[in-house]
């Protein structure tokens, strides 16, 4: 059910994604400090967004889970998570990457969007093994989903406190995301954007798709009397859909 | 086989379904969770004199580490923070083991009590347990380490230190419930803590650094203790709506 | 006419593994029901679905009239659960585990004396629980799950360390002279069927007897263990 319009949607992605990077490399105008190396920030800041979109969006799927008791919003809220994370890695690096060309080192503290994303990628690190240590599927699901909510409201409260902590702010490009780039620059941020949006919600649903799969394919192998032992089988990842899986 | 069965062919003797059983109201049961956690410190003497020694201990380290005879301003502010915030990692990695491993929560849970009695004491527990902490530990980091004395500012410092024990006691309370009943509970527990304290150090210590200055004192930037009042309220309200979860099977 | 224990297609499962599946019976007030069944075959879950302490996954399940889990908190404090685990503070008295009880459930103080007396452990009341041997620790429990006189009984091998005298003790609070209505494990067949209205035999997780008292047969239940 999740593989619906998967093709279309995959195809859009990478139309759009290879727009957006015509646009970087070809259009936008290179900034006056800092030069080429500039044009990484079309990629790490819509990355950046966009993984702290989907921690916030996972935690809101907890709050359904929670709320409707409906395993489905576990593993919705899992794989966005799970997506986040691995988007997270690439935003430290591209971060960093930018701010060794940029200032000369590969890691600056009073740059608060990374200072603070550093820390929330941190919290996140333990999802997976909070997850993973919590045998009963359901107390799993619901753990993780706690977890969700309150890591979900620590990213915006952490963001303004970091921000704070900063005594003063470098002249950067983002100052206010967009608000005052010079128009080609604005025009290629939000082709960026929209790419890794599309990025995002495109993964999300293979993923889902193919933990659906996988979940059918054992409850029918189950059905059949030849499953593995589901006491030797243990996952840190939602198992659960299974048993509520509208064919 | 399935078939359903009576059992007693005679009429019930008396109406099961008479009314519900009236449970104490959630003061009392919060007054009776309290009693028995301190009861339990004072018996076994596990966290709080852990808590004060370990706080102690790492003033020592700081002084060797750093090669330090006294520390004021920033840096008198963040080793006392960051002292304070492992002390308290102390408490929280204990907070709900005795009630895990002896059946406390299915006790609690079969009793007509509404289950935020069980969140509000737990806090309570913490936040005393962080006051005492404190109690020692800011005069023991007066007397090794800090260079100016404490006396003129402790007003705002304590109602500094305050601000943030309600932080630390919510979210301590809800990670260790979080935490307790996981296979890693002792890697989880600070794991799970310290990034979401950000916030708290970030605050408490800005707050504290100008208190802490070698001269005059400075006074206290008030958008540090908003952000302190912040991250209490917002972890507080989080705490009430989310713990009900962490109990239910 | 309302049963105290309704029980329709009760299911729990743990992740995939069926935990207790298809249980239906109605078990009228005062009546005692015995379990059996081998290690892992889900009486315990039985009583903790029973007792509000795991929701049911499938099936309906009234408990003194109220449908768990939505009305649970009708009968929270009406139940009475001895299980394996005492549910008892090791660090603290029997007397003040038992204070701190009675205060949840709103039990006055001379009930605690009351049933301190009745298993004979007034005298070692004040001791911490680590100090006591596992059958005084038993007699505490049992005190503690009838403290609040509740209406039904749940009873996980109840006299497992309790020596023939310390379990004539506890008769009249968890026996069948009790009155309540119970729900009783065991792996004693004689014992068992000797104080049981009506058998349930669990094999993982299933019920593969359900008989009236008087009908079954032991070597029936000796079957369950083969």
């Amino acid at each position: 059910m999740y593989g619906k319009g998967l093709r279309a949607l995959s195809i859009t992605t990478a139309l759009v994604m290879t727009g957006a990077f015509a646009l970087v490399f070809f259009w936008a105008p290179e900034d006056a400090d800092q030069g080429f190396s500039q044009k990484i920030f079309y990629v790490h800041v819509p990355m950046a967004i966009i993984a702290l979109c989907g921690f916030v969006a996972g935690g809101v799927m907890a709050a359904m889970h929670l709320r409707t008791r409906d395993s489905r919003w576990d593993m919705r809220s899992y794989v966005a998570i799970h997506l986040s994370i691995i988007l997270g890695v690439g935003v430290l690096l591209t971060g960093s990457i930018w701010a060794r060309v940029s200032w000369g080192h590969w890691w600056v503290w009073n740059e608060p969007t990374l200072v603070s994303f550093l820390i929330i990628f941190l919290l996140y690190c333990t999802y997976q093994p909070l997850r993973f240590s919590i045998q009963d599927p359901e107390r799993q699901a619901r753990y993780a989903s706690v977890f969700a909510i309150m890591a979900g409201a620590f990213v915006p409260l952490n963001f303004m406190a970091v921000r704070l902590a900063q005594q003063y702010t470098h002249p950067r490009v983002l100052g206010n995301i967009a608000g005052n780039l010079p128009g080609r620059m604005e025009w290629t941020f939000f082709a960026s954007m929209l790419g890794m949006t599309l990025l995002f919600v495109t993964l999300w649903k293979y993923e889902m798709t193919s933990k659906h799969a996988s979940s059918q394919l054992r409850r029918l192998k189950r059905l059949l009397g030849e499953g593995e032992n589901p006491a030797g089988r243990r996952s840190a990842a939602p198992a659960a859909a299974e048993t509520a899986a509208p064919v | 086989m399935t078939g359903e069965r009576d059992s007693d062919p005679s009429a019930p003797r008396e109406d099961p379904a008479r009314t519900p059983r009236r449970g104490p109201s959630t003061a009392t049961a919060v007054g009776a969770i309290l009693r028995k956690e301190l009861r339990v410190e004072l018996r076994t003497l596990e966290s709080v004199p852990a808590m004060s020694l370990f706080s102690v201990t790492t003033f020592v380290l700081f002084h060797f580490a750093l090669n330090r005879d006294s520390v004021s301003g920033d840096l008198a502010s963040g080793i006392l923070w960051v002292t304070l915030l492992f002390s308290s990692v102390l408490a929280i990695n204990r907070l709900f083991v005795a009630d895990e491993e002896q059946g406390g929560f299915d006790g609690f849970l079969l009793a007509p009590v509404d289950r935020t009695a069980l969140l509000i004491a737990k806090f309570l527990t913490l936040l005393g347990f962080l006051v005492v902490l404190e109690i020692v530990a800011v005069p023991a980091f007066g007397l090794l380490l800090l260079e100016p004395s404490l006396g003129r500012v402790l007003v705002r410092l304590v109602g500094i230190l305050l601000l943030a024990d309600v932080g630390i006691a919510a979210v301590g309370t809800l990670v260790a419930a979080l935490a307790v009943r996981t296979r890693a509970r002792d890697l989880l527990g600070p794991l799970l803590a310290l990034p979401l304290l950000v916030p708290v150090v970030i605050g408490a210590a800005r707050a504290c650094a100008p208190l802490l200055g070698a001269g005059h004192p400075g006074s206290v930037p008030v958008r540090w203790l908003e952000i302190l009042g912040l991250y209490d309220l917002v972890f507080g309200l989080l705490a009430y709506a989310v713990f009900d979860f962490l109990l239910e099977d | 006419m309302t049963h105290t224990l309704e029980l329709v297609g009760l299911e729990r499962r743990y992740g995939e593994r069926i935990a207790l599946a298809d249980v239906t019976l109605n078990l009228g007030h005062g009546a005692t029901l015995v379990v059996f069944g081998p290690n892992g075959a889900g009486k315990s879950t039985l009583l903790r679905v029973l007792a509000g302490l795991l929701r049911p996954h499938d099936g309906t399940l009234r408990v003194l009239g109220h449908r768990l889990p939505d009305e649970d908190w009708a009968v929270r404090g009406r139940i009475g659960l001895l299980g394996h685990d005492p549910l008892l503070y090791r660090d603290l008295t029997g007397r003040e585990n038992l204070r701190y009880h009675a205060s949840l459930h709103r039990v006055d103080e001379p009930r605690i004396d009351e049933v301190l007396e009745a298993v004979g452990m007034e005298r070692r009341a004040d001791e911490p629980l680590r100090s006591l041997s596992r059958g005084m620790v038993q007699r505490l429990a049992v005190c503690r799950a009838v403290l609040h006189d509740p209406e039904l009984l749940l009873l996980d091998e109840p006299r497992a360390n309790l020596d023939p005298a310390a379990g004539a003790l506890v008769e009249p609070l968890i026996g069948r002279a009790s009155g309540r209505t119970r729900v009783v494990t065991s792996h004693d067949p004689v014992g068992g069927l000797a104080e049981a209205d009506l058998v349930l035999g669990l094999r993982a997780g299933r019920p593969e007897l359900l008989e009236w008292a008087a009908d079954v047969d032991p070597a029936a239940i000796a079957e369950l263990y083969r």
